[in-house]
């Protein structure tokens, strides 16, 4: 099979020395690395490392004291979340977080949000510009169901499906965005061997299709390892390592972390 | 005319059907596919012109008259295009199952020596590509759906667009090319291969011809009165005869719509959008469904439960006399009105069948019960008898004369007969294969000199001329006193009662039949609750008198059926016990898609079977069981045997 052409550009995202803490508790200590245009970045590390916190300071849920993050040549200290979104980072969640009582198509059509121009009257009379953009955003969405494979379930509840398809419609809904940059937090948790392989399918054929770059943190070793072209490695809020997956697999103070030294 | 229109006017190959259609009914609907959740149309005369470009583009990349070219994926609009571009070249189609994996694949690839597969997506590709290192015929792959193929770069590797783009270069160039490649195409040209899933052995490549496959469309669409506006679902696999037959040959013939579902997960809610005039669908799916309905008329509210299962009791008394015009009451008529505007149509649209005028069921039998309850809604739901080898129909049954039982007489065209020793049914038609491709021996076996095909199947003619199918005639033997015994018959008819899960029949030169039977546990166990029946274990429930009481009234039923089978009625089941334990495929008596193991079984159950020749009322056992870890132990037991009544033979009543 041939070798995909990755074509991976420069720096999108840079966080330099970032230090997040609650109170006593210093969840990030001195952290910095950056991410780049098209390539599929993996944070790994134990329980408890930071990961997620990390992720959230990324797209603005938390606000580190110290340090600063450049988004796209853009550098600032304090973003909200829909700045964040506005400006092209979207997410998943840990724990699935969709509408349970609505659809598939219409939590996706949600992740449309922000691309929606018209306002709130002319919507709810469905009139004009606001009809046009509403098919125009049907479309999109109608693309992404035909890219996840999720026809099937276009109308019914998300309550009522199972897990791994909660987990392909959150991915859908955070792709009718539009995003630069997508964050996903364990897009793999949980999920049975086959449901795990068409997770890495769709990540890879995101990126590869539409170019996005992706930001993941996932536990399953084996995943990270095939899936992403760089790896960073937290330990206990620190940064540890950062390079390809071979790199890190090499490294004494990740084998460290992973089966556990007396710290 | 010139030489080349009159070739075309002869309308005896499948592109000259295709150039017709566009010219007659160039507007109307060929195909649909629901894409992004729409339905698309095409008409006959941009098929036509898709496949005027996917024929020229090609024959630009190298197809010539003679060549292989395989057809891998999903029921697609543009994979159907496949064949009439490649049988316009004088090139012959080898549609393959798509769900195969890479070796079954590469045996039928070589084979056939195929020099081009067109397939559907990244995952096909990716199989082909996976042994095309042992196919040194194959140079070309051409893919429909780019999708994760973007970054390929291999050589051999054509994009469906780029071809069509090609094609149409090509044949501004060499003006009259299309036309005249299609006047080459003769009726006894060989159309397509078609290569039987081969559950025993390796597959063999059924090749037919355009007469066979047209002749067959012809008389079908004749006899069933198919017109351009008719609309299927294209949902079976394009490497069956059936969906060949219903979804190409005689969609050409009779010009109408072929639809093509938006993906195999949402074929029941695109039946329901589409609703169909004809359909086909293996007596899993009708019985399925049944299964979702009664379980979701069990969770409604007690009014329409009510209304449901008055109606339904209507539509049992009536509603088959009514779909078949016999005459009934005006009562009854009126009852059954009444349950059609509120029970049976709304029902029969949420399955998506309002506008069914012909629905087939055909490729394992049919529990009686299940037939009925659709016929009596007023779905005309008919059995069909056929085989790759004869084109999918052999014998069919007639709107007015359908029996759950029965295959129907022979369908038009078609001559059957019973081989006298064997009792296998061998049939003559127009449909009737050339050869199997590179097999002669095969050939020879199957087809006799004067055109005979032998089936392989066992079946008798019921008194008024129905075929009707008993058995793979390997299996089929003969009681002492000469009565035909045909255990896999006698073995359905009883499986179709919910209490009884499997059943091996013995009577192969034996003076009578004898049965063994594993009761369903899951089934036996609801009523046994019901019945204020306690027990603790499979071997406890199974060895149960009243148990016994059971499944003997079921028995007793299935000979009071036989004996109105002149044939049959000598193998009524005698004696019957009830296994103490469940056949099991971990122990060797099932294969994995649980058929009966004979030969195993009668090794390890010849004590058992040498009692119920006896005349023992009981016989203690000892048998090995394998538990689900591995471990091996050791059940014991007491079985009783029991005496079932049977019935004199007697004439069906009409």
């Amino acid at each position: 099979m041939s070798v995909p052409d990755r074509n991976i550009g420069g720096e999108l995202l840079k966080v330099d020395n970032i230090s997040l803490s609650f109170g006593a508790v210093r969840a990030i200590i001195d952290v910095s690395f950056d991410i780049r245009e098209r390539e599929i970045r993996a944070i790994i590390g134990p329980n408890g490392a930071g990961k997620t916190s990390m992720l959230n300071v990324i797209n603005g849920v938390y606000h580190p004291q110290e340090g600063s993050i450049t988004f796209n040549g853009q550098e600032r200290a304090q973003m909200k979340p829909h700045e964040a979104a506005e400006q092209g980072i979207a997410r998943t969640f840990q724990n699935v977080a969709l509408f349970r009582g609505m659809t598939t198509l219409d939590n996706i059509m949600t992740g449309r949000n922000l691309k929606m121009k018209s306002n709130f009257l002319s919507q709810a009379l469905y009139w004009g510009p606001s009809r046009r953009e509403e098919m125009e955003n049907r479309e999109f969405v109608e693309n992404i169901i035909d890219f996840l494979e999720i026809q099937a379930i276009r109308k019914t509840p998300v309550g009522r499906l199972p897990y791994g398809l909660q987990k392909r419609v959150e991915l859908g809904r955070a792709l009718a965005a539009e995003p630069h940059l997508l964050l996903l937090d364990e897009p793999m948790a949980g999920m049975n061997l086959e449901e795990k392989e068409d997770m890495c399918r769709f990540i890879l054929d995101v990126n590869e299709e539409f170019g996005t770059t992706i930001a993941l943190i996932e536990h399953d070793m084996g995943v990270v390892m095939d899936l992403s072209d760089r790896v960073v490695v937290l330990d206990y809020g620190r940064k540890i390592a950062d390079g390809t997956p071979d790199e890190v697999r090499a490294d004494q103070a990740v084998i460290d972390a992973y089966l556990g030294v007396s710290h | 005319m010139s030489d080349v229109q009159q070739s075309i006017a002869r309308h005896d190959t499948f592109p000259k059907l295709l150039i017709r259609n566009a010219q007659t009914r160039g507007d109307r609907t060929a195909y649909r596919e629901k894409i992004f959740g729409i339905w698309q149309a095409f008409d006959w005369s941009q098929v036509l012109d898709n496949v005027r470009a996917l024929s020229c583009g090609l024959a630009a990349l190298g197809v010539k008259r003679g060549d292989k070219v395989a057809v891998i994926g999903d029921n697609r609009p543009q994979l159907y295009w496949v064949f009439p571009a490649v049988q316009a070249l004088g090139a012959i189609p080898v549609p393959l199952y798509q769900d195969s994996v890479a070796d079954e694949m590469k045996y039928v690839l070589e084979h056939a020596e195929v020099r081009f597969a067109v397939v559907e997506n990244q995952e096909q590709t990716d199989k082909v590509m996976s042994i095309m290192e042992g196919l040194p015929a194959l140079e070309g792959i051409v893919y429909e759906d780019e999708r994760g193929l973007r970054n390929y770069s291999e050589e051999f590797l054509h994009s469906y667009d780029a071809v069509q783009e090609k094609g149409r270069a090509y044949d501004s160039a060499n003006a009259g090319f299309f036309e005249n490649e299609i006047a080459q195409g003769k009726g006894e040209d060989v159309s397509v291969i078609l290569y039987t899933s081969g559950t025993t052995g390796n597959p063999k490549g059924v090749v037919i011809s355009f007469d066979n496959l047209r002749e067959s469309g012809e008389l079908s669409v004749g006899f069933e009165n198919l017109t351009e506006k008719e609309e299927v679902l294209s949902y079976l696999p394009m490497a069956w005869i059936g969906d060949h037959l219903f979804s190409y040959a005689q969609a050409y013939t009779a010009g109408y719509a072929v639809n093509c579902p938006e993906s195999s997960d949402t074929v029941l809610t695109d039946l329901r959008e589409l609703g169909p005039t004809y359909y086909f669908a293996p007596p899993a799916v009708f019985e399925n469904m049944l299964t979702n309905m009664q379980i979701r008329m069990e969770d409604a509210g007690w009014i329409k439960r009510n209304l449901f299962n008055t109606f339904i009791d209507v539509a049992k008394d009536v509603g088959v006399n009514i779909l078949e015009r016999k005459p009934v009451s005006i009562f009854g008529r009126m009852k059954y009105w009444l349950g059609k505007l509120f029970i049976y149509g709304p029902l029969l649209n949420t399955l998506g069948f309002s506008r069914i005028r012909i629905a087939y069921t055909a490729g394992a039998p049919m529990g009686p019960d299940v037939f009925r309850f659709y016929r009596s809604l007023g779905l005309n739901l008919k059995q069909l008898y056929g085989q790759t080898e004869s084109c999918a129909y052999v014998c069919i049954q007639a709107d007015s004369d359908v029996r759950p039982d029965t295959v129907g007489p022979p369908a038009p065209g078609c001559e059957v007969k019973i081989d006298d020793v064997s009792g296998e049914v061998l049939y003559r038609s127009p449909g009737s294969f050339v050869s199997y491709y590179k097999n002669e021996e095969a050939t020879a076996e199957t087809k006799t000199a004067e055109g005979w095909i032998h089936t392989g199947d066992a079946g008798i003619f019921t008194d008024d001329g129905h075929l009707k199918i008993i058995d793979r005639a390997k299996d089929v033997g003969k009681l002492n006193n000469n009565t035909l015994f045909a255990p896999q018959y006698l073995e359905n008819k009883l499986k179709f009662f919910p209490f009884i899960k499997e059943v091996v029949a013995h009577g192969n030169a034996r003076d009578h039949v004898a049965a063994f039977i594993n009761i369903d546990l899951e089934a036996v166990g609801n009523w046994a609750e019901r019945n204020g029946l306690s027990y603790t274990s499979y071997t406890d429930l199974a060895n149960r008198e009243e148990v016994y009481g059971l499944i003997q009234s079921n028995i007793e039923s299935v000979n009071q059926d036989l004996a109105m089978d002149s044939e049959l009625s000598g193998s009524q089941i005698r004696r019957f016990l009830i296994l103490h334990k469940e056949l099991d495929a971990d122990d060797g008596e099932l294969t994995r898609t649980r058929k009966v193991r004979r030969r195993i079984i009668a090794d390890r159950y010849g004590e058992l079977i040498e009692a119920l020749y006896s005349d023992k009322d009981h016989i203690d056992v000892e048998a090995k069981v394998t538990f689900e870890d591995g471990r091996t132990g050791v059940i014991k037991a007491d079985l009783k045997i029991r005496d079932c009544k049977t019935f004199e033979p007697m004439r069906q009543a009409g």
